[in-house]
């Protein structure tokens, strides 16, 4: 990474997605997406089921090929990268999966530890340290060696979210920090990522469909539905907003389609 | 509630089946694949027969039923129509001059093997030596066919 | 209307082809860059002692067992059948020859396909479904590297180790059952045996486990990794089993026919 460091200071937007296009077979999932990420904010994609937000994250993530388009990380397109640069790109990205992804065979250290091994080549103590500061920040001291089979579902997230950022990373991903969790351990998380934005000064893209916690962290707010961004702004401009789609992902409603009954009609006889 | 992980000793484990794997491969190796890495190599004598039916290379070759060395190459003669056989013979195996090669059948269908009965000669066969005195194989379908044609002629 | 049925058939046809050069195309390039890896240092070193303890270590029982039995098995028949012509010192050829050119091989081989084979692929299966893949990868870790590439050196240095395991176990239960059992002279066995087998015939011994291992981990890892791109689309557990089995069988059935051209070449 030679030149990133020098140019991150002139870049307000530290993300930058750029008229995105994909496709899952023949099926367009993303239409023409466009978002800018600030440096040091918490960007919240939100979304149901379907609309293509965690297809945007692992676009994000470089995990998928786009049709077209570009996407910015550190001014840099991902699109255009070969895979040695990728690998480069990534030890700046932090990523916390949505089931933790925790490698069952490694105790909870071990898997903290694993990009450390893999990226520098500091000594067991340090590691060991760095570690546990980790673990620390994300309230598991004295975890280290359970195997994550032995974890409750907060604590695995509470794991990923410490592997993440144990590279001390300037991006840090979060896919659907909530899911699956009590409203109590759910706040806790979110307090959480608070912590890590105001302290690490990190930048940090969440996925979820969960409104409190959304609302509780976001700094702004992209409203996704069926691949297309409806709005981007802040807690109040969506929630102020008078598009009738972001309503109904506000107020819970389902979706009242309009009955047409001749596309009805023709959805029921077509061949095929 | 915990489960107690047993940790098993992977490095001896795998230390272990190596150690197996080795020994048996090694076994095969030298034992039954006969690689000669201590073994000095033999000396070699041709043999002529007028017919080496059934005999092939790499058979066997005894005295008194002990094995002595092995059938290196057979060839035909394109002159006499013979069958050359080049013999190798164990390094601290003495051959006399007058010895007798002949081709025998271990039981009735069994592998041909070329039998050797030294003679009393003081003049002991070298390197490329030939020997004179030799056997040809005997062909059981025609040793039956001749019995049946005798034993018919006589009536 | 009467066209539609050739001209499906046509078009199934068509699409076969595509998916199978597909398949191979892809297939051909996972094992090219696994092989590739194999060479690229450091190897690790751990990862790898890890491998070779459960593919290699754990398999050593089952190895010995079927083992014993087969080479039993050989020794009974060739017992059995070699009665008759009173040529007593070929069954320990026959059992030797038997267990080295062939069963040795080739139920080594099986037996590394059920027990290691199948776990690689559901262990890569289920990885690949928990995100633990992508996980990887976004660690800026190189999958292939850390998961794959082990398994390739493992398995390619274990199985033909627990051939020669099997083939010399199963000499001595022929040996039991010949000499023991049956009275064949202890030398007759021996000498039949070491006269017959020669350097070729251990040398057809050792190609064989040496092409299978790379058929076995090449197929069983590639299902594995590639579970969430199975043809029927299923996913989670289901897609798991359906690679699982996939995975042994076309495994267990490429060994047997790779086995008659290793075979045919070599004999």
């Amino acid at each position: 990474m030679p030149d990133v460091s020098t140019q991150d200071k002139d870049i307000e937007h530290v993300i930058r997605v750029e008229n995105l296009v994909t496709h899952f077979g023949d099926r367009e999932i993303l239409h023409n997406v466009n978002i800018n990420v600030r440096k040091g904010e918490v960007m919240v994609i939100m979304g149901g089921s379907g609309s293509g937000k965690t297809t945007l994250l692992r676009h994000m993530l470089g995990l998928h090929q786009a049709s077209s388009g570009s996407i910015y990380m550190l001014g840099q397109d991902i699109t255009q990268l070969s895979k040695k640069q990728m690998y480069e790109m990534r030890r700046n990205m932090g990523v916390a999966f949505q089931g933790g992804a925790l490698f069952s065979s490694m105790t909870v250290a071990e898997n903290i530890q694993l990009p450390l091994y893999e990226h520098t080549s500091l000594d067991d103590m340090t590691i060991k340290i760095m570690t546990r500061m980790k673990l620390e920040v994300v309230n598991l001291a004295g975890f280290e060696d359970l195997m994550p089979s032995e974890l409750s579902g907060g604590m695995i997230k509470r794991v990923a979210l410490a592997r993440s950022i144990i590279m001390d990373p300037r991006l840090l991903f979060f896919d659907e920090p909530s899911a699956g969790l009590d409203p109590v351990v759910s706040a806790e998380l979110d307090e959480l990522i608070l912590r890590l934005r105001d302290a690490m000064g990190m930048t940090i893209v969440i996925v979820t469909h969960e409104l409190d916690s959304a609302f509780r962290i976001a700094d702004r707010i992209t409203v996704l539905d069926q691949g297309q961004i409806l709005i981007t702004g802040s807690v109040e401009d969506v929630k102020n907003c008078d598009n009738e789609r972001v309503q109904n992902l506000l107020n819970r409603k389902p979706k009242d389609e309009d009955i047409d009954p001749e596309a009805y009609l023709q959805r029921l006889t077509r061949e095929g | 509630m915990s489960v107690k992980r047993i940790t098993p000793n992977i490095e001896l484990m795998v230390g272990l089946f190596v150690i197996l794997g080795i020994v048996t491969a090694s076994y095969l190796s030298v034992v039954l694949g006969e690689t000669n890495l201590f073994k000095q190599p033999g000396y070699e004598v041709i043999a002529r027969f007028s017919s080496s039916t059934g005999l092939k290379e790499g058979a066997a070759l005894e005295i008194a039923g002990v094995k002595v060395g092995s059938v290196k190459t057979i060839s035909l003669d394109r002159e006499d129509y013979e069958s050359i056989v080049v013999l190798n013979i164990e390094h601290d195996i003495q051959l006399t001059d007058d010895s007798i090669a002949s081709i025998r059948t271990a039981g009735i269908i069994g592998d041909r093997f070329i039998k050797l009965t030294p003679g009393g000669s003081d003049i002991m066969l070298e390197h490329g030596d030939e020997i004179s005195e030799t056997e040809s194989s005997i062909v059981i379908e025609e040793l039956i066919s001749k019995y049946i044609f005798e034993s018919k002629s006589k009536d | 209307m009467l066209l539609a049925t050739p001209i499906r058939l046509i078009e199934k046809i068509g699409f076969e082809s595509i998916y199978i050069t597909r398949l191979t195309g892809s297939m051909i390039i996972f094992l090219v860059h696994c092989l590739g890896n194999i060479f690229i240092l450091p190897i690790r070193f751990t990862a790898v002692l890890r491998q070779i303890y459960f593919i290699g270590a754990r398999s050593l029982l089952v190895i010995i067992v079927t083992g014993m039995f087969t080479g039993m098995v050989l020794a009974l028949l060739a017992y059995y059948n070699l009665k008759q012509y009173g040529n007593m010192e070929l069954i320990g050829a026959a059992t030797a020859l038997g267990l080295i050119q062939e069963l040795g091989p080739v139920l080594a081989a099986l037996m590394v396909i059920g027990r290691a084979g199948s776990a690689m692929t559901a262990e890569l299966g289920i990885m690949r479904n928990s995100e633990q893949i992508d996980a990887l990868e976004c660690m800026g870790i190189d999958p292939y590297r850390f998961l794959i590439t082990p398994k390739f050196i493992a398995t390619i240095f274990s199985l033909p180790l627990l051939t020669c395991v099997f083939d010399v176990v199963g000499i001595c239960g022929g040996y039991l059952v010949a000499v023991i059992n049956n009275d064949v002279p202890s030398g007759a066995f021996i000498q039949g045996m070491i006269t017959n087998v020669d350097w070729a015939d251990l040398r057809l011994g050792l190609v064989k486990p040496l092409t299978f291992s790379v058929i076995i981990v090449w197929i069983c890892s590639y299902k594995g990794f590639y579970v969430h791109q199975n043809r029927s689309g299923v996913f989670g557990a289901e897609g798991v089993s359906l690679v699982t089995t996939n995975a042994v069988v076309m495994s267990s059935v490429s060994v047997l026919a790779l086995d008659y051209v290793v075979g045919l070449i070599m004999l």
